[in-house]
Order: C-alpha cells, then sequence, then structure tokens
C-alpha cells in the first residue's frame, strides 16, 4: 500500500517538473523560443530527471535493505535468554515474529516477548516508510529547485538528457554481464560449500551416486554418497541418442528446404518447424511418458527385449525430436550463406545437384554446421523437463540405452524441488552439479559460437 | 574424375557412350535418392508435430466435457421466513451432501445396505455439495423448494462414461456400481456438459474439480513481469551496442557473453533465481515476481540479438539523411531508426516471450511448483504457471488426470501457436526490403 502511494508520489513529482521545466525554459526566453539552446521539453526532461531518478533510487535501495535492516534489529533486541540459544531457533523465532507482524495477530498461543516484539516491528515499520516518504519528498524537491535554477537560455538541456538516456542504454547492456557474474558467483559460492563436505575428487570420479543422506541427526541412513560419473553417463548416453536422431534428420531436412524444396513448399513449412521449434519442452516430456515411452516398452515386449519404462531410448528418441527445428533452422542459415558462385562453378563442370551439395555446399558448411550441431549438443545437454518425465531417477552405471538412467538435469530437479534444507550435501550437490552444467555448455557454446562467426565472416 | 575419363579411352565408341549413360544412370539414381531422403527426413519433423499435436487432441479433448448428474433435490423449508436476509450461517448449517445422497438413494430405492449406499455416494464428487451450497447462498429463495440441480460426478464416473476405464472389483469402479452408472444412464440422469470448471478452477486433488484459471493467471503475472523488465532493458541495451558502443575488447566481450547466455542451459537460471532472489535477497518463494525476473534474465538475450538485428537492417541512409536535417545522434536513434525496427523488435519479442512462457525447470527451482487453490491475486502471492501445472497433473497418479494435462496441454499449444503464428504474420507484414 505504501509502496503504491510513494510510486505516485514519485509519479506525480515527475509530472509536475517536466512541466515546470517546460515552462521555466520559455518563460526564461520570454517565449522567443528560438532563444534557446535546446528544445522547451528538454529542460522539463532534465528538471524530471532531476527529481525523479535519485528519488527511484533512493526508494529502490530503501525497499531493498529495510527489511534486512528490521530483521537484523529484532534479532538483537530479543532477549538474551533466547539470544544465546542456537541459531537456527533464533531464526524460527524471528520468522514468527516476522509472520505475526505481517499477518496482524493472530495471537492465542503466542508467548508475550514475541508479541511485544511483533508489535515494535510493526511500530518501526511505519517509523521507516514514513521515513522513507518524507525523505523521497525533501530530495525530490530540493533536487527539483536547484535544477530549476539552472535552466537559463544558454543552458544545453538536451545535451545532458540525452547522456542520461545513454547512460542507461549502456546500463541495460550491462544487466546481461552482472547475470553471467550472477550466476558464476551463486553457482561457485554454493559448490565451494559443498566440496567442503565432499572431496572434489569423490564428486568427480566416484561410481555412486546416492545422494541420500539422514534428514534427522537420529535417523539410520546411509552417509550418501556423491559419486558423479553415472549421472554424466546418463547425460552422455541420452545426448547422445539425441544428436543420432536430431543432426542427421535436421541436416537433410535443411539441406532439402534450402537446395531443393520449391519455394511455396519452402514457405509452408519452414513455419511448420518453427512451431515445432515452439512447443514447450514439458508437452514433449508428457508426450515421452505418456506416448512413445509405452509404445517402445511395447515393441520391446513383442520382440522379446526387455526395455525398461524410463529407458533412455524414449528421453533421448523425444528430446532428438525437439532439437530437428534447431539443428535445421541453424544449419538452414549456413547452407543459405554458402555463395551461389560455388554452386555455379560446380554446375558448370557438370555436376548433377547432389554431387555439387555433397562435394561443394556441404564441405564449404562444414565448419558451420558443426558449430550449430555443437550447440544443439549443449542444448540436449542443458535439457531439463523432457527426461525429468521420462527417463529414470535413480543413477545407473550403464551405457544400454534400454535401461533407465539419470541425467545431470533431472538430478538438479529431483534434489531442489520440495522441501530442502539448505545446508546439507545433498541440497549444495545440487549447485556443484549446476556448475558442471554450466561449464560444459559455456565451454560448448563458445566454442560453437567461435566457428559459426568465423564462419560467417568467411563468405559475407 | 581424372582417372576414370582415362581408363574409359581404350574403349571402343559405342562401349564408351554406353559406360557413360550407365555411370550417368547411377548418377542420377543417387541424386534421387538423396532427394527422398530430404523429403522423408522433412517428413519424419513435420508428421511429428502432427503426431503430437494429434496425440494430445485425441487424449486430451475429452477433458473440456464433464459428466454430471441430473438430480431433483428437496431442500428443507426456510427456518426464519420472516426474517428480510437469512444470515450465511442459517445456509451453511444445513447438510447440503445428505440432500444430494437422498435425491441419488431415491432413484435406487432397492439399495438398502450402509456398505452399497457408500458406494453409490462415491458417484457424485464432493464438489458437487458446494455448488449446491454456493448455488442456495447466491438465492435464499430456493429453500424450501424442489430444485433441479447438475451434480458433478465423481472423477471414476466421469472416466467411466468416457470409457477410459472399465469397471472390475479391484478398480476404481465396481461392477455393482457400472451397473447403477449404466441405469442411470438409461433413465438419462448422467449427462455430459461442456466443462467449464476446467477453465475458472484453480487446481484440485479431485480431478474432476480441478482447473487451470490458477496457473493461467500465474503464468500471466508471471509473463508481465518478465516482459516488462525485459523489453524495456533488451531494446536499451541493443540500442546501445548497435548505435552507440565503440567498437573496443569490451563490447566484443558483452557481445560474446550476450549470445552465450542465450545458449545457457534454462534450469541454471532457475539454480540463480534460487541462490540469489531467495537466498540471498530473500524474495518470496513461489511468487509471479521471481518467476518473473528469472524468466525476464532468460528472455533479455533473446530480446537483444532480436533488437540488434532489426535495428542493424534499418539502412545507414535513415541515419545519414536525419543527421542531414540536424538530429542528434539520440534523435537519429529514437525519432527514426527505432520507429522502423519496432515491427522486428516485436517479432523477436514475441518469440522470447512465447518461449518464456512455455519454459517450466527454472520456475521448479523457484518453488513455483507447489500445490496451490487459490487463485493469485498479485505478484507477490504463491502461484504456479501453466507449463508447470501441466507437469503437476502429469505426475499425478489418478486416471482422469491424464486428459486434465493433455487438455492444459492443448490450451497451452493453442496459445503459443498463435503467438508464434502472430510473429511470423507481422514479420510477413511489415517485412521491408530496403
Amino acid at each position: 500500500m505504501i509502496n503504491g502511494f510513494i510510486i505516485s508520489v514519485i509519479v506525480l513529482l515527475i509530472l509536475i517538473s517536466f512541466i515546470a521545466g517546460r515552462r521555466r525554459a520559455i518563460s526564461v526566453v520570454d517565449g522567443k523560443v528560438n532563444l534557446l539552446k535546446s528544445l522547451p521539453q528538454h529542460y522539463g526532461l532534465y528538471l524530471a530527471i532531476w527529481t525523479g531518478l535519485p528519488a527511484i533510487f533512493l526508494f529502490a535501495m530503501w525497499s531493498i535493505l529495510q527489511p534486512v535492516f528490521l530483521e537484523t534489529l529484532i534479532t538483537t533486541s530479543l532477549p538474551d535468554s533466547q539470544r544465546d540459544i542456537d541459531p537456527q531457533t533464533v531464526e524460527l523465532l524471528v520468522s514468527k515474529i516476522l509472520n505475526m507482524a505481517n499477518n496482524g495477530f493472530v495471537n492465542e498461543y503466542h508467548d508475550p516477548t514475541t508479541k511485544i516484539l511483533a508489535e515494535r516491528l510493526v511500530n518501526w515499520r511505519e517509523l521507516g516508510d514514513a521515513a522513507l516518504l518524507s525523505s523521497v519528498i525533501t530530495i525530490s524537491v530540493i533536487l527539483g529547485f536547484w535544477s530549476y535554477t539552472h535552466i537559463k537560455s544558454k543552458f544545453q538541456a538536451r545535451n545532458y538528457v540525452e547522456k542520461v538516456i545513454q547512460l542507461f542504454f549502456m546500463g541495460a547492456s550491462l544487466v546481461a554481464i552482472f547475470t553471467t557474474f550472477g550466476i558464476v558467483l551463486s553457482l561457485v559460492f554454493e559448490t565451494i560449500r559443498f566440496f567442503e563436505k565432499i572431496p572434489v575428487n569423490d564428486f568427480l570420479f566416484g561410481l555412486e551416486w546416492s545422494p541420500q543422506t539422514a534428514l534427522r541427526g537420529d535417523q539410520v541412513a546411509s552417509e550418501g554418497s556423491f559419486g558423479a560419473v553415472p549421472i554424466f553417463i546418463g547425460t552422455l548416453l541420452v545426448t547422445l541418442i539425441a544428436m543420432a536422431v536430431a543432426a542427421p534428420i535436421g541436416l537433410m531436412s535443411a539441406i532439402y528446404l534450402s537446395e531443393y524444396a520449391p519455394r511455396k513448399l519452402r514457405d509452408i513449412l519452414k513455419p511448420g518447424l518453427e512451431i515445432l521449434a515452439g512447443v514447450p519442452t514439458v508437452v514433449y516430456g508428457f508426450f515421452a511418458a505418456l506416448t512413445v515411452a509405452p509404445f517402445i516398452r511395447e515393441v520391446g515386449n513383442y520382440i522379446g527385449i526387455e526395455i525398461a519404462s524410463e529407458s533412455a531410448l524414449a528421453a533421448g528418441l523425444v528430446m532428438g525430436i525437439m532439437i530437428i527445428p534447431f539443428v535445421s533452422s541453424l544449419s538452414d542459415d549456413i547452407i543459405n550463406a554458402v555463395p551461389q558462385t560455388l554452386r555455379d562453378g560446380s554446375y558448370a563442370l557438370g555436376a548433377t545437384q547432389y554431387e555439387t551439395i555433397r562435394k561443394v555446399v556441404v564441405p564449404a558448411a562444414f565448419p558451420g554446421i558443426i558449430g550449430g550441431v555443437l550447440l544443439a549438443v549443449s542444448r540436449a545437454i542443458g535439457e531439463t523437463m523432457i527426461v525429468v518425465m521420462a527417463a529414470g531417477m535413480a543413477a545407473n552405471l550403464t551405457a544400454n540405452p534400454l535401461e533407465a538412467v539419470t541425467t545431470v538435469t533431472v538430478q538438479i530437479v529431483t534434489l531442489l524441488v520440495g522441501d530442502q534444507e539448505f545446508d546439507s550435501a545433498k541440497t549444495l550437490s545440487a549447485f556443484a552439479l549446476g556448475l558442471t552444467l554450466f561449464m560444459i555448455t559455456l565451454v560448448l557454446n563458445v566454442i560453437a559460437l567461435h566457428i559459426v562467426r568465423k564462419y560467417r565472416e568467411k563468405y559475407d | 574424375m581424372t582417372n576414370t575419363l582415362l581408363k574409359g579411352f581404350p574403349i571402343k565408341e559405342g562401349e564408351r557412350t554406353e559406360t557413360i549413360s550407365k555411370r550417368r544412370e547411377r548418377r542420377y539414381a543417387a541424386e534421387k535418392r538423396f532427394k527422398i531422403l530430404g523429403i522423408l527426413s522433412i517428413l519424419v519433423a513435420i508428421s511429428t508435430l502432427f503426431l503430437l499435436i494429434g496425440n494430445m487432441i485425441n487424449k486430451g479433448f475429452s477433458a473440456f466435457k464433464q459428466t454430471y448428474l441430473e438430480l431433483s433435490i428437496s431442500l428443507p423449508e426456510n427456518k426464519f421466513p420472516n426474517e428480510k436476509q437469512i444470515s450465511p450461517n442459517v445456509i451453511s448449517e444445513l447438510n447440503f451432501k445428505s440432500f444430494l445422497k437422498r435425491a441419488l438413494l431415491k432413484k435406487f430405492p432397492e439399495i438398502k445396505s450402509r456398505r452399497d449406499k457408500r458406494l453409490l455416494y462415491k458417484l457424485i464428487s464432493s464438489g458437487a455439495t458446494f455448488d449446491l451450497q454456493d448455488a442456495v447462498f447466491e438465492n435464499p429463495k430456493l429453500l424450501g423448494k424442489t430444485i433441479t440441480t447438475l451434480a458433478i460426478a465423481s472423477d471414476d464416473v466421469d472416466q467411466y462414461i468416457k470409457g477410459n476405464i472399465t469397471a472390475n472389483n479391484q478398480g476404481r469402479i465396481t461392477i455393482k456400481q457400472s451397473k447403477w452408472i449404466d441405469k442411470l444412464v438409461d433413465d438419462g440422469v448422467i449427462n455430459q456438459k461442456f466443462n467449464l470448471k476446467f477453465f475458472t478452477n484453480g487446481d484440485s486433488r479431485e480431478p474432476e474439480l480441478a482447473g487451470i484459471l490458477g496457473a493461467t493467471i500465474g503464468s500471466l503475472l508471471t509473463m508481465l513481469v518478465a516482459l516488462a523488465l525485459a523489453f524495456p532493458l533488451g531494446v536499451a541495451a541493443a540500442i546501445y551496442l548497435e548505435e552507440f558502443a565503440p567498437k573496443n575488447r569490451w563490447t566484443d566481450l558483452v557481445e560474446v557473453n550476450i549470445s552465450n547466455l542465450a545458449a545457457v542451459p534454462s534450469i541454471v537460471f532457475g539454480l540463480l533465481g534460487l541462490a540469489v532472489f531467495l537466498g540471498f535477497f530473500g524474495m518470496h518463494r513461489s511468487a509471479p515476481l521471481v518467476g518473473g525476473v528469472v524468466l525476464a534474465l532468460m528472455t533479455l538475450p533473446t530480446v537483444i540479438i532480436a533488437s540488434r538485428a532489426a535495428l542493424g537492417s534499418v539502412p545507414p541512409s535513415i541515419r545519414e539523411a536525419a543527421t542531414g536535417i540536424g538530429a542528434s545522434p539520440m534523435q537519429v536513434v529514437l525519432h527514426h531508426v527505432l520507429p522502423l525496427a519496432i515491427p522486428g523488435i516485436l517479432t523477436g519479442t514475441i518469440i522470447g516471450a512465447a518461449r518464456a512462457l512455455g519454459e517450466t525447470a527454472p520456475l521448479l527451482m523457484i518453488g513455483m511448483v507447489a500445490f496451490i487453490v487459490d487463485i493469485p491475486q498479485g505478484i507477490n502471492d504463491s502461484a504456479t504457471a501453466l507449463p508447470v501445472q501441466i507437469f503437476l497433473w502429469a505426475d499425478s497418479p489418478e486416471r482422469a488426470f491424464v486428459e486434465k494435462t493433455a487438455a492444459a496441454t492443448l490450451v497451452l499449444l493453442t496459445v503459443l501457436i498463435i503467438m508464434n503464428l502472430g510473429a511470423v504474420l507481422l514479420r510477413k507484414k511489415f517485412e521491408r526490403r530496403w
């Protein structure tokens, strides 16, 4: 509520200052606008920037920091008797107080201390919100008046405004960098904590994966072993099956579309492939689990082979189908980039179209195609929903596509969905797997994108 | 090539043409085989699309119909006829379940044993009670009258009517129950109607009551947040990189970084959301706000790449002309280049949004996978999204959830295909060759 109010106050201030700035600029030159260095609205924008931006910044920082600050304040003001217990209990107590403050006082069972603290928290929060509102208004008004005095006929407001806009554009382009940093930092941080509990070698080269650790201290359960090799093998197996389907079919479709298909047919088929690419992976997963896996099992029964109902084959096949449009559209672009002169030269020597494609077009496009296939591989490795729904959960060290295997992504999902304690090796291992996944796909992507880029430059 | 030609030389004139024409036949045959292979592969790709959609229609279309029992129920007299308004308490004290049971029992006077009665009552869904109660709440004048109501049938009856399960004594529908159902069908008591509940309900443990509204609203809120962040940031970043950035190592790094980010597995973004937004910033678990931010980060590279392509395809002559009449670089971009690039930018954004809408894995990581009955009211409420709902239902053991899953898939696919086609049409309509 209060946030909405503050935002509308800021918006109102911005509007007022825009109008005021514009008016001021016109009145400074007695209405002779051509004496101004910039258009009147630039002066308005200039004023709006000064009243708006610092206020918005303050508001954003305050909204992020206030809850954290209040929480520490509450924690420190807990009576000593309760603060000396273990940190988890304190955390629980604090969250109880927060809940109480958030949801009003449903207070039959709560003891007086928590109630007092919750009341205090509400008071503080109101105080903080009031302080925020008043400081936002003060800052806006002071800066607004200060910049108001700057508006003179010689003042180059446009340059100023454009600088600020450009800074915003630049900041936006940095978001992608921050995202990468965020990914790397968060994964690395949690992975390091994981490796404090489990040695790196056990993770990378261990042959057994069963992350079930005891949930409670008194529970009797196995220690849990974190050897990731079976998962890597499983991922590799599913990826191989997927690529065995996607690479030839995708490539052949691309060749047919770009070299043989008449224009009209191409105009129909290409959107068809695009729709195939737009089908969400969860739908493919459902399709795999509902139709493909039982079908494969039936076929296996018919010819007398035992096939697991969550076989790597089913997941891999469907994943391959999912990747076909990806491979085909990448290869299509790349084949189209091969200059027509190369083809014409080949035809002039009397080669048929097939011979031209096989001996001239494909070799010329080969690096690009490899790049595209590598990108597809990275996609297959990182694909989640199909394998979650159609592949197995238990790690199984096998290269047999008819058995159930598990993959890196499946393990991440099973480890992190549902109740989790934040510090257990089990939860942290998901981040270690995530980091491995990120590194592998990163390397593949960098290589692939480099190849594709180099290739494009060659024929540009 | 040369070798084979030379090898042919000592052969007499007639034989030579024969070998050449034989070879030519072979070459043409290879050509044909290759072409057929191409047609086959594209057929495989396209036919799987049809297979998939056909499969979903086949499995899911029946979910748009729901089985009801038409029962006439005599409601008790209003105990306080003089009061103008009947207080809700009076109504909620009434035992609507027993009214339904009595009405159903009336159809089978021969059933006496308690066990059989219990089996009989199982034909009606627990939701029917609430429906009846709501109807009376809305119109208290119904009290004391005999009304005909459509009581929603339990999922097992529904599935039996649709032919998805058969009756046997170990299964969900016993032989005895099936006979009752058959009789009810013959009497015209059991009917099928359009399943409105599927579109107006949230999730439920009871398949016959489960609907997609909650998940749809969740998806909508998530997409709103994602687009509100990704579109302006993406376009701004694209403008900077395409129009203003100096060509140096730093911008090279940014570019490589963006194209890499576009290929990072989506689940990694989920891990980012879990560690940073939930762990570090302490945002609400399961909230569309977090989901939207994560999906925005995921969509951002797509929007940037598409926007850059669109900006880049605006010819330099436009820029030069604008500069020539005195526009500043910023005015050139904002007044002239950007408006011309907008169709391309929108196409890219729609495709990116469609992908985000179908995304499941990152949402699983940030807890948008909980069982949530309520319809989310804001971006900080707990919610699921449509693809996550599909995933949850696909995991449910009840047979009736299979058709729900397929039906939800159909809804999602329809939306996505419309979005993708819209993008294709937009591109066609505004495609300009300069």
